[in-house]
């Protein structure tokens, strides 16, 4: 009933305006995703501080900033994984996220990976892609094989992700980077709206990581990405638009130069913004954390 | 020590299918060879072979560990137990509520007359228990332990719930002395290798139910909800609801191996739906081979045959062989009997034994 | 009004027993994502061990000794209890780390061989330990209101152990090093904390405050070889609801737990009264699946 009302109420409001300036292929309507003064503590501390953040259809955005800065909390919060104490996260135009359970979410269209790698490791690859293409299907419908159209399907993905090779292995045997394509085609497979990757690249090697920009930019074609890196080379490679995340609040966002360029980002990952970031600082929270300052440093 | 890998043959469709049909031809067979105490045994060992088999498919395949499965199994055999009863004492009130002072049938046992009721009932009432329970444990995400230590404590509480009410259940004798089933003489030998056969039928639709889910993809995606509950939840599954329904099949199956086991035994009491019975059944699972489920069918009749051997003999050490047994199937032979018809081989027990010993030197 | 105070004053006595059982489990799962079936004989270990040092001194110097073994029993009882523990938690549970439900299993095979040992050593029929005479009085409070000395003992060497136990995780060296290895098991290994010392310890001294609560049961009933099954399951159940692993929701777990049966059961019977208790935390998990406490984390 609430969800319903929530999201008749959604619908009645006029999509906020999108600040973007970068130009998308697609035509403009209400951005895939909408974050409005979002703010999530933890034990009283404050992971996301009134957040605003928007994403348009068709766009690959870019989440970067220091340990700590809340983007994982971010994803969790877009995937019901966290809850906000204030604001909300329209999806889609409409679709107000909040109080959704995870499947729902993934039924609106919402596909997250996650840091580490989480496959099924007794299944076979084929497999793996079989039950997450079947997410649609009723209990029943379960009990019968994958229809024609449904392997094709699977064996499209298979190729998209670069593993058709490894079809018929179990997907526990995979190397890292293996899965992390594997999970990758898991979310393909299901023909999500939008699609989060928490460091996709983490733990690979180069030839890896430049196979996975490829994938992603294919990806991208057909519907919206949001990654959150830590690899500053990788969204580099990637990036046209990336938003720096800092204690919880958005510190920058444009194209990877000019954020590269913009003295609070430079101040914030190497740390010299300390009568700001003390008062925030935890044990888990040390700011600035590993800082990548070299890479994120001008080039 | 080198242990030779097992020949190519023994995995496969040979452990799937001929292994299977050779168990059926010999259950089929051993009326003509075995004496009626010796039947009597074998057809008690395959109503727990059904048990194991529906404890296998949550454990085994879904990975979730039910140490309550004894009570689905009790409420099977009480329902059943019910229907013999009343027919035993025809008209009259049965013995034991007589004798605990009640003076008319209580409104609860009535229907159980009509064995239109009464059968239908085993798989019914243990399968809506653990529909309830399991829907409950299942949405707030209890998993693992948890969820092991809660169907632990209902094995516990229902066992005293059923010693406490003597007067419907019977207390701690349970319920006994049953005459006649469907007019034949329960104790009859024509009745009791009918019993023996219907048992084998009814093992044999078990396993193949079984074997249809666990090879369909509601049985790929139970065996990943087990490897990453989280993954499928984020897949667009709920895990509760299909939890739930494999719980509940599982417990009315128990159910029904309940039902069989009654008119052949002869007694449905509490000490058959307590903790100690509940964890045995995970036992034949795991010496059998959990995941397997031709290791549940030969876990349960092996054990049970070691343990009608022994404890007749040497009740104490049977407890001691037992108590092995629960340690050793972990440690050194996780994958069971049917360990050794996969391409694993033994080896593999051995190794995982090793290995923790060399992760732990190691620390 | 005096039943109601004698029935809190009951459901505290039973709180404090089932606390001192559930805190070892409760640490154990905190330390090692383990739970112990065999925890419960450790309580009948204990008990066990009062019995024998009682028939020992009965039989090399007849009576007048048997009073003061029960309070010599204490100390050995507990040292007993977590050398049996240390003996499991090496042979048994130590392989089976990461793999929780296996432990289940496997440390239930060990409960039923401690249930068979006792068996052959005191035989299976119930035996009952000789109360000293001193704690054989009351503590008439005027009214209806008698308060059982043997309760109140318990109730007080119930309070005597937890203030150990606090002392030993909170002010020693040892303590610290086990909320390290809890907290973060690789990052104490890291900074040269012995996990697999502290472990040990840990299950040990889980293992001898069970021994203490079975040396506290002998002065409430007979005993058996399967006399921790009962009271296992009831401290299984609060390390649920308090929150696996964590002690404050442990010991507000064990006296919710504790008053609730013993309020359920002189409403109704104590088989009733245990139902219902099973069916408030299930329906409490609902609300907070987590249990009492829990730990947020991101």
């Amino acid at each position: 009933m609430i969800n319903l009302l929530s999201r008749k109420l959604g619908l009645g409001r006029p999509a906020p305006a999108s600040g973007s300036g970068v130009a998308d292929s697609g035509p403009i309507l209400s951005p895939i995703l909408s974050v409005e003064g979002l703010t999530v503590k933890f034990d009283g501390f404050t992971v996301l501080d009134s957040l605003d953040f928007s994403m348009e259809r068709g766009e690959m955005r870019f989440l970067i900033g220091p340990n700590g800065a809340g983007k994982t909390t971010l994803i969790d919060v877009i995937t019901g994984k966290a809850r906000p104490v204030r604001g909300r996260v329209i999806f889609d135009g409409w679709v107000d996220l909040a109080r959704r359970q995870e499947h729902d979410l993934v039924r609106l269209g919402i596909g997250r990976k996650f840091q580490t790698p989480a496959v099924f490791g007794s299944l076979t690859v084929f497999q793996n892609l079989e039950v997450a293409l079947g997410f649609r299907n009723s209990l029943g419908a379960q009990m019968r094989d994958l229809n024609a159209a449904g392997k094709e399907r699977v064996w499209h993905t298979l190729e998209q992700v670069g593993l058709t090779s490894q079809a018929q292995r179990k997907s526990g045997v995979l190397s890292h980077g293996e899965k992390q394509w594997l999970e990758i085609g898991m979310l393909l497979v299901q023909d999500p709206k939008l699609l989060l990757l928490d460091e996709p690249v983490a733990g690979m090697t180069r030839r890896e990581r430049d196979r996975t920009g490829e994938l992603l930019q294919r990806i991208a074609q057909e519907r919206s990405v949001l990654v959150v890196e830590h690899d500053m080379v990788f969204v580099r490679q990637l990036a046209r638009k990336v938003t720096v995340l800092h204690l919880g609040k958005v510190l920058s966002e444009g194209t990877m130069e000019s954020v590269q360029q913009d003295p609070q980002v430079i101040e914030a990952y190497l740390g010299h913004s300390k009568p700001r970031a003390a008062p925030r600082a935890t044990p888990t929270e040390e700011s600035g954390g590993g800082l990548r300052s070299t890479v994120v440093a001008p080039a | 020590m080198r242990v030779l890998p097992p020949p190519a043959f023994l995995h496969g469709w040979v452990a799937r299918w001929c292994l299977p049909a050779l168990v059926l031809l010999l259950l089929l067979a051993a009326p003509a060879v075995l004496s009626g105490f010796r039947m009597g045994l074998l057809g008690k060992f395959l109503t727990f072979a059904i048990l194991a088999l529906s404890l296998n498919l949550v454990w085994g395949y879904g990975g979730m560990l039910s140490l309550g499965h004894g009570v689905f199994f009790g409420l099977g055999g009480y329902a059943m137990a019910m229907f013999l009863k009343l027919e035993a004492a025809r008209d009259k009130l049965p013995d034991f509520m007589f004798w605990s002072g009640l003076t008319e049938l209580p409104i609860f046992w009535e229907p159980f007359r009509h064995a239109w009721f009464a059968l239908p009932m085993t798989f019914i009432l243990p399968a809506a228990l653990a529909g309830g329970l399991g829907y409950l444990v299942f949405r707030s995400r209890i998993t693992g332990v948890y969820f092991a230590l809660i169907t632990q404590a209902l094995a516990l509480i229902v066992s005293i719930l059923f010693v406490g009410q003597q007067p419907y259940t019977g207390g701690t004798n349970g319920i006994t002395n049953f005459r006649t089933i469907f007019g034949f003489s329960v104790t009859g030998a024509g009745t009791q290798l009918a019993m023996y056969y219907i048992t084998v039928a009814f093992l044999a639709l078990t396993y193949l139910l079984c074997h249809w889910i666990i090879a369909s993809r509601l049985g790929r995606l139970l065996v990943a909800m087990r490897d990453d509950e989280n993954r499928v939840r984020f897949s667009g599954y709920n895990p509760a609801v299909l939890k739930t329904a494999v719980f509940t099949l599982s417990a009315g199956l128990a159910g029904v191996s309940g039902a069989l086991f009654v008119p052949q035994v002869g007694i449905i009491s509490p000490s058959l739906m307590g903790i100690v019975p509940s964890i045995e059944i995970a036992i034949w699972v795991a010496v059998g081979g959990r995941g397997v489920l031709m290791g549940a069918v030969l876990g349960a009749i092996v054990v049970n045959g070691a343990k009608s051997l022994f404890s007749e003999s040497f009740p104490d050490i049977w407890q001691y062989f037992l108590g092995a047994l629960f340690v050793g199937a972990v440690l050194m032979f996780p994958s069971g009997i049917m360990g050794f018809f996969r391409s694993e081989g033994w080896r593999p027990g051995w190794r995982a034994l090793t290995q923790a010993r060399a992760a732990v030197l190691k620390k | 009004m005096d039943v109601w105070a004698l029935q809190i004053f009951n459901g505290v006595s039973l709180s404090t027993i089932l606390l001192l059982i559930a805190l070892g489990l409760a640490l154990s799962f905190g330390l090692m994502n383990v739970i112990n079936l065999a925890h419960g004989e450790f309580i009948m270990i204990g008990a066990y061990t009062v019995y024998a040092l009682q028939q020992a001194a009965i039989a090399f110097t007849g009576g007048p000794m048997a009073d003061w073994t029960f309070i010599v029993a204490l100390p050995l009882v507990f040292l007993i209890a977590a050398l049996m523990g240390l003996l499991v938690e090496r042979t048994v549970i130590r392989f089976l780390y990461r793999r929780p439900l296996d432990t289940l299993l496997a440390t239930w095979g060990a409960a039923l061989i401690l249930q068979q040992l006792a068996r052959s050593i005191f035989g299976a029929p119930n035996v009952q330990v000789v109360a000293p005479l001193w704690l054989g009085g009351n503590l008439d409070l005027g009214g209806d209101l008698v308060l059982p000395f043997k309760r109140l003992f318990i109730i007080a060497v119930a309070l005597v152990c937890l203030a150990g136990i606090y002392w030993y995780m909170y002010r020693s060296n040892e303590g610290r090093r086990m909320r390290a290895v809890m907290q973060n098991r690789d990052m104490a290994a890291s900074l040269g904390v012995s996990t697999r010392r502290v472990d040990s310890l840990t299950f040990a001294l889980g293992a001898g405050l069970a021994g203490v609560a079975g040396w506290a049961l002998t002065l409430i009933g007979p005993i058996g070889p399967s006399l921790g099954t009962f009271y296992v399951v009831d401290a299984f159940i609060v390390v649920i609801l308090g929150g696996m692993g964590q002690i404050p929701g442990t010991i507000l777990a064990a006296f919710i737990i504790g008053m609730f049966n013993t309020i359920f059961e002189y409403g109704t019977t104590a088989v009733v009264g245990k139902v219902l208790v099973f069916t408030l935390v299930i329906l409490f998990l609902q609300w907070r699946p987590a249990g009492l406490m829990r730990l947020r984390s991101r």
